[in-house]
């Protein structure tokens, strides 16, 4: 289990101080694939940085099964690492040694001998589906086999946690489909609790159990995926859920009245929700922004309706929709009625 | 005497004979003063290097301020010292060692003086280039800041490292030519003495080309090693 107790960093820059994270509270059990989502500077990175303490805390505390990770002296800093281990955007790989010395490298760092890291090697080869890299170099592999060599090489000390740093990020969607899938595997297979640090949302929603919403430094929303995904609380989650939302903020014409519906997954897709309403209501609503897709059947995303006509029209859509089980929606309109209904 | 008559038929013969008879060992002197003050100047240079790298604020392994300000400024000194004025000056510390300020042998202590804070340079440079999320993710496993150097920068600047060791000994050897002047072998004494002083050009010449020739082969031998031990080029 990992906690982080009021955790804080600031930096002094040129620029004057700055507080790349205030006050993080969070509880990552063991087993969980966590995620921690925010825009780039909102102090993901160093935050997971804090975790190995390649990045000293200012202040609070990591705890690490209950050990402070932050009273350790250099030698045992060393070793923790061992137990942490750290994928990265970039890969990180040495360029001047083949695949399998990678590999071997931390095994390397712990006086292991030769032939019992070789073999150690080769099985994590097969296990991230490369058995015949062993003698390539990076530079000859793809993004994705990289990255899987540097899971490997994260893997060789059979730690007990996995932190990724935008370890997706500079992959094509395919590619990214299937190196979350592999860290999902290894998750189950090894029962390595993962903290995946991203800026995509599709991440969190592929592979994520829990998610917490870094914004300036600051949690703005933590939970279960399902639960933040189909109700998004703060701001900055659900800018990051619907981006296209946000574009959408100020399409409001002159007094105009808007719906958004949230799809949260237990409304089948193929339910023409909108067309059975305008049918059965006579409101003919326009569509000024949506994003939906489907998953296992059933739509995750929103809609945002613009409701012509008088305030009368908005009541009884209201009415409608409340009558639908299973959907989220709230008013944003000069409609003087409820302000939000869940 | 006049230049064009330095070349007339019976000087170029002369010159011919000293190419078999003295050039030879003019040749092998050159080269292994070069050789031996290029070892030296790396003995000292290398591990300098890597604590100009390392020993900073900011570096895996930081040193007191006040050390890395003297070694800067040592290295700064002695590399703004012009060489020919530099083999003057560390005569006294030459007849330490080797016991006599005159010949080969001594002259490769004023080359290694010379060259060791120019190898550092080299070595601080080549250790720059290795990309920093390199040296965060071994750190990120647990390495000690040796093993850091050891396993990973090191390893990680093997081209550059070649290359500028290239360059250094192809500097060097520009050096034992000088040392020419004041009491070192090879073929800078053999131009200097031989061809400059007796009025033959025609050995002075002949002596260049060698050195031209030699360089050129340094160098060319340098940029095929550092080209075939880098793995980061895909296609060979």
């Amino acid at each position: 289990m990992i906690e982080l107790r009021n955790l804080s960093k600031h930096f002094t820059t040129l620029d004057g101080p700055v507080d790349a994270l205030r006050h993080i509270n969070l509880t990552v059990r063991d087993g969980d694939i966590y995620g921690i989502i925010g825009m780039s500077g909102a102090g993901k990175s160093t935050l997971v940085r804090c975790i190995n303490m390649l990045e000293k805390p200012t202040e609070g505390s990591v705890l690490l099964d209950g050990q402070d990770l932050g009273a350790l002296k250099e030698k045992e800093l060393r070793e923790m690492r061992r137990k942490v281990s750290m994928i990265f955007q970039s890969f990180n790989l040495l360029m001047q040694r083949t695949c399998l010395q990678n590999i071997m490298l931390p095994l390397k760092l712990t006086r292991t001998s030769d032939a019992e890291a070789k073999k150690k090697a080769k099985e994590l080869l097969e296990l991230v589906g490369l058995p015949d890299k062993a003698n390539s170099y990076p530079a000859q592999l793809s993004g994705g086999q990289q990255q899987r060599i540097a899971i490997a090489r994260a893997l060789a000390t059979e730690p007990s946690v996995l932190l990724c740093d935008e370890a997706t990020s500079a992959l094509d969607p395919k590619t990214t489909h299937a190196i979350l899938e592999l860290i999902r595997d290894i998750n189950h297979k090894m029962g390595i609790t993962v903290i995946v640090i991203t800026h995509q949302m599709s991440v969190v929603q592929e592979i994520c159990n829990r998610v917490a919403i870094l914004e300036n430094g600051e949690v703005v929303e933590e939970g279960e995926v399902s639960e933040v995904f189909s109700n998004p609380r703060a701001k900055a989650t659900r800018n990051l859920i619907y981006p296209e939302m946000a574009d959408n903020e100020n399409l409001l014409s002159e007094g105009g009245q808007r719906i958004r519906i949230i799809f949260n997954g237990k409304q089948p897709s193929q339910e023409p929700l909108i067309a059975k309403m305008a049918v059965e209501t006579g409101i003919l609503p326009s569509i000024m922004g949506a994003s939906t897709r489907t998953v296992g059947g059933n739509a995750y995303g929103y809609m945002l309706l613009e409701i012509p006509g008088s305030p009368e029209n908005m009541a009884r859509a209201v009415s409608y929709l409340s009558g639908i089980p299973d959907i989220v929606f709230q008013v944003e309109a000069e409609y003087s009625g409820e302000g939000v209904i869940a | 005497m006049n230049f064009a008559s330095a070349f007339t038929p019976e000087r170029l013969q002369e010159a011919w004979n000293c190419l078999l008879t003295e050039f030879p060992f003019a040749v092998w002197e050159t080269v292994y003063s070069t050789v031996l003050a290029t070892f030296f100047a790396i003995v000292i240079g290398l591990p300098l290097g890597i604590i100009l790298v390392t020993g900073e604020q900011k570096g895996i392994r930081p040193l007191p301020r006040p050390l890395m300000s003297f070694l800067n400024v040592l290295i700064n000194l002695l590399r703004s010292v012009p060489f020919i004025i530099l083999m003057v000056m560390v005569i006294p510390l030459t007849r330490v060692i080797v016991g006599t300020s005159v010949g080969t042998v001594a002259s490769i202590v004023p080359l290694t003086v010379a060259a060791f804070p120019f190898i550092a340079r080299l070595v601080e440079s080549s250790l720059r280039e290795v990309n920093p999320n390199i040296i965060e993710t071994a750190q990120a496993m647990g390495a000690t800041p040796m093993q850091i150097i050891w396993r990973v920068m090191l390893p990680e600047s093997v081209p550059s490292l070649i290359t500028n060791f290239t360059l250094a000994i192809t500097t060097i050897m520009g050096y034992t030519a000088m040392s020419g002047a004041v009491g070192g072998g090879g073929l800078g004494k053999l131009a200097l003495a031989y061809g400059y002083q007796r009025y033959r050009y025609a050995v002075l010449y002949l002596a260049v080309i060698v050195l031209v020739i030699i360089t050129q082969v340094i160098q060319s031998f340098g940029t095929w090693l550092a080209r075939k031990c880098d793995k980061r080029l895909k296609n060979k």
